[in-house]
């Protein structure tokens, strides 16, 4: 099975002109809502969004966003993110130092005796098989956005049934200064 | 000690040295009542809360000191939402105390519930929804810190009647680390490698000018303003939001930049070289057309809030920090900009060219509205303070008047909120009982929360109302004159509908009506005699008089009109 390629740039989903931040928050009530209602009152765009308990303690939550810096100079809003009092701390990843990944779930229509291809696939992505049934199998992949992209575009052949994808995390490349 | 919640909550208000609230009460804040009937704080019933929210408006801009208001749940809430909003624009200190419906019908749809803290939520510094009577303390300690350090602003309460009624052993947080605040840090080191760096493009610059916005009256920086301007002889203007912290009568100011600023004011940011931004952010009615705003100026910008810099306008430097400490640090250099003699005789042949003018008074004709200004301004005390409401009458005010120290230009900038003047003066006056507090307003304005009067007499607080009734909502009828081709759609106000006198009167206040110059100045004379009640003048002005200079929304600066006698023929 090959390592996804690092993902370096452009997918689908985001053009190049896209950062990420990984911002720490104070795990209360209706922080999320406060982080997007800023995006939302000051015409911020997202692209994804994803959320979790933080690694220091139980009083803070890590928010990792892909955020749109064409439309908005990333410097307003990394810095009116800043104001929002339950917001602790602000880290920006240029995409090219980041380590991104993401999670995929996709139910895919398909009978026992015709799983061939859809196998052929999974087992070329990297995903991995992790329900199935007479009628249809779930399939799995955490890997790169791009990779994510590479296998949603693969499943077009086939007849979908449900497809989620988390939104990535991501963490500074290991050697470079992520900045603050 | 055991407290309830609504106890608690009284005496963390005492803690923060509150003297006054103004508030209404109802079923959710009900417990919060009780104790303030023991309390050493003055509480100011309000006949609506959005009267209260700009009273303590008006207390907070007159005094530097944080403005308090506590409602009731609901439709208190949402009737204090304006003042919010308008508090938030101008960066105003306030603290809101909202009551709730009790933690277990949160989200039920209950009896007046409704999310406040969601609503104010992008109109607030910060909101909190009190969780446990344990909590009050830190909670009214967080939002007496948050409103009052780095950008000042409204933050809100909220506290539902369960939590009121539990008891809780009294503790108050005796340290900033107590208030839990990890994502809060408005205090910053002044970085003086950017001091350094803004000197330099003082010292290079023929054009400069001190661009002075509300944040140098925020942090008190006049004195340091004044010093470092008459070291350097640089050109100072105010924004409306910073009117009063450079003196009007200083041959150094040219007074207010932008839509309706004073020709010299305007021009001389457009050919500036270099604007030195104090606690200013670029504010479209300043800037005109972006694009065309002060297009050969370097800009240094100096503000506490550093999402302010690059958000409308490149800066060349920018300065984190309160004005008054950039200012000394500044000063401290020594630095001065290139000869100014040349700049400054440009800037006097515009300022002779194009003063403040308006067509004379004629005794038959109706009175002028700048007129009215001047005289009032002129038979007014030294640090008389004025509010007004929004609109043409407020641009007169701002004009006409002249401001001289802080804390005496009392109005509603970044919002533009009609019927604020009302009750931001009784607010003043609540502040400042010592000082004779007068409201500019309009008969629109007026019509807005007039009821308070209702309040400042009850209250004995003697405020002094000027109606400039031109019969139209002025502003907007100048705008359909200009830009609409006279076609007046929806602004005919009645000059006798209501009777301004009588409905003054029926409020337990003084009404006065003036139409000759001769009646405009024995009621003004009268107004500065009465000191125990309000007074209510009902000054029928002409309502075909615009306000000039005029800079057309969207247009470039460079094209401000000036008032149509100092026009080319
Ligand atoms: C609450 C609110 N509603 C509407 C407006 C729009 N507006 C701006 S000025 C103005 C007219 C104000 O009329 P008046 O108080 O009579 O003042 P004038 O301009 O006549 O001096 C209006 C309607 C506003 N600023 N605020
Ligand atoms: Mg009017």
């Amino acid at each position: 099975m090959n390592a996804p390629e690092p993902f370096l740039g452009v997918t689908e989903h985001t053009p190049v002109r896209h950062h990420i931040l990984s911002v720490l928050v104070e795990n209360k009530a209706g922080v999320l809502s406060r982080v997007a209602g800023l995006f939302a009152r000051r015409g911020f765009n997202i692209y994804s969004l994803a959320v979790a308990p933080a690694e220091s303690s139980a009083k803070f939550s890590r928010i990792t966003m892909v955020v749109d810096a064409e439309t908005t100079p990333l410097e307003q809003i990394v810095e009116q993110l800043d104001k929002l009092v339950n917001v602790v701390a602000i880290t920006d990843i240029a995409p090219k130092d980041a380590v991104e990944r993401e999670l995929l779930l996709a139910t895919i229509r398909t009978e026992v005796n015709s799983r061939t291809p859809l196998s052929d696939v999974v087992a070329n992505s990297g995903a991995a098989i992790v329900d199935v049934d007479a009628h249809s199998i779930t399939v799995m992949l955490a890997g790169t956005p791009k990779a994510c992209d590479l296998l949603e575009a693969q499943l077009e052949e086939f007849d979908t049934i449900e497809l989620h994808r988390t939104g990535r995390v991501a963490v500074p490349r290991l050697g470079t200064s992520a900045s603050a | 000690m055991q407290l309830t919640g609504a106890q608690a909550l009284i005496k963390s208000l005492e803690t923060e040295g509150v003297e006054v609230v103004f508030g209404l009460p109802g079923g959710a804040i009900l417990p919060v009542y009780d104790p303030i009937i023991d309390s050493s704080i003055r509480h100011i019933l309000v006949r609506h809360e959005q009267g209260a929210g700009h009273m303590a408006e008006g207390y907070a801009l007159a005094t530097g000191k944080p403005g308090v208001a506590i409602v009731t749940s609901g439709p208190g809430a949402t009737n204090i939402v304006t003042p919010i909003a308008n508090a938030y624009m101008d960066s105003t200190p306030l603290v809101v105390i909202t009551g709730q419906v009790a933690s277990g019908s949160i989200g039920t749809d209950a009896f007046q519930e409704c999310d406040i803290t969601g609503i104010t939520q992008g109109i607030t510094k910060h909101n909190f929804l009190i969780r446990s009577a344990h909590d009050i303390p830190r909670a009214v300690a967080a939002a007496f810190y948050i409103a009052t350090t780095g950008r000042p602003g409204p933050v809100l309460v909220d506290l539902p009647k369960d939590i009121a009624q539990s008891t809780m052993e009294w503790w108050y947080p005796s340290s900033v680390e107590e208030l839990d605040l990890p994502g809060y840090r408005p205090l910053v080191d002044l970085d003086l490698e950017r001091i350094a760096e803004a000197a330099e493009l003082i010292a290079a610059s023929e054009r400069p000018v001190l661009y002075v916005g509300g944040g140098t009256l925020k942090s008190r920086a006049s004195a340091q303003l004044l010093a470092f301007a008459e070291r350097t002889g640089i050109p100072v203007v105010t924004t409306l939001m910073a009117r009063g912290a450079f003196p009007d009568s200083h041959r150094q100011h040219l007074g207010m930049p932008g839509m309706h600023g004073m020709y010299a004011a305007v021009t001389a940011m457009q050919k500036a070289d270099l604007l030195i931004s104090l606690g200013a952010r670029f504010d479209d009615r300043v800037t005109g057309k972006i694009p065309a705003f002060a297009p050969l100026a370097k800009i240094i910008h100096v503000d506490i809030d550093k999402a302010e810099f690059n958000k409308v306008r490149r800066v060349d430097v920018a300065v984190r920090s309160s004005i008054d400490r950039a200012l000394e640090a500044l000063d401290a250099t020594g630095v001065v900009a290139q000869d100014l003699e040349v700049w400054w005789k440009e800037i006097d042949t515009w300022r002779e060219t194009y003063p403040l003018v308006y067509d004379e008074s004629d005794d038959e004709k109706l009175l002028r509205p700048q007129l009215v200004v001047e005289s009032i301004y002129k038979a007014s005390a030294p640090g008389t303070i004025v509010s007004s409401g929004v609109g043409q009458h407020q641009m007169w005010a701002s004009q006409f008047w002249g401001f001289e120290e802080p804390g005496t230009w009392i109005n509603s900038g970044g919002a533009g909120t009609m019927g604020f003047g009302v009750p931001a003066a009784i607010g003043a006056k609540v502040g400042r009982p010592d000082r004779t507090v007068w409201c500019i307003d309009g008969d629109g304005c007026f019509q807005m929360t007039a009821q308070e009067l209702v309040t400042a007499r009850s209250e004995g607080i003697p405020v002094k109302i000027a109606i400039l009734n031109n019969a139209y909502l002025g502003m907007v009828r100048q705008w359909q004159e200009m830009f609409y081709e006279e076609r007046y759609s929806e602004v005919y106000l009645d000059a006798d509908l209501p009777d301004y006198v009588k409905w003054a009167e029926s409020m337990g206040c003084v009404g006065l009506r003036a139409r000759t110059v001769a009646e405009m100045h024995e009621a003004i004379r009268i107004a500065n005699d009465i000191n125990d009640v309000p007074v209510v003048i009902d000054f029928r002005t002409d309502s075909s008089e615009k306000v000039f200079p005029m800079v057309a929304a969207g247009a470039s600066n460079d094209d401000i009109m000036v008032h149509p006698s100092q026009r080319e023929k």
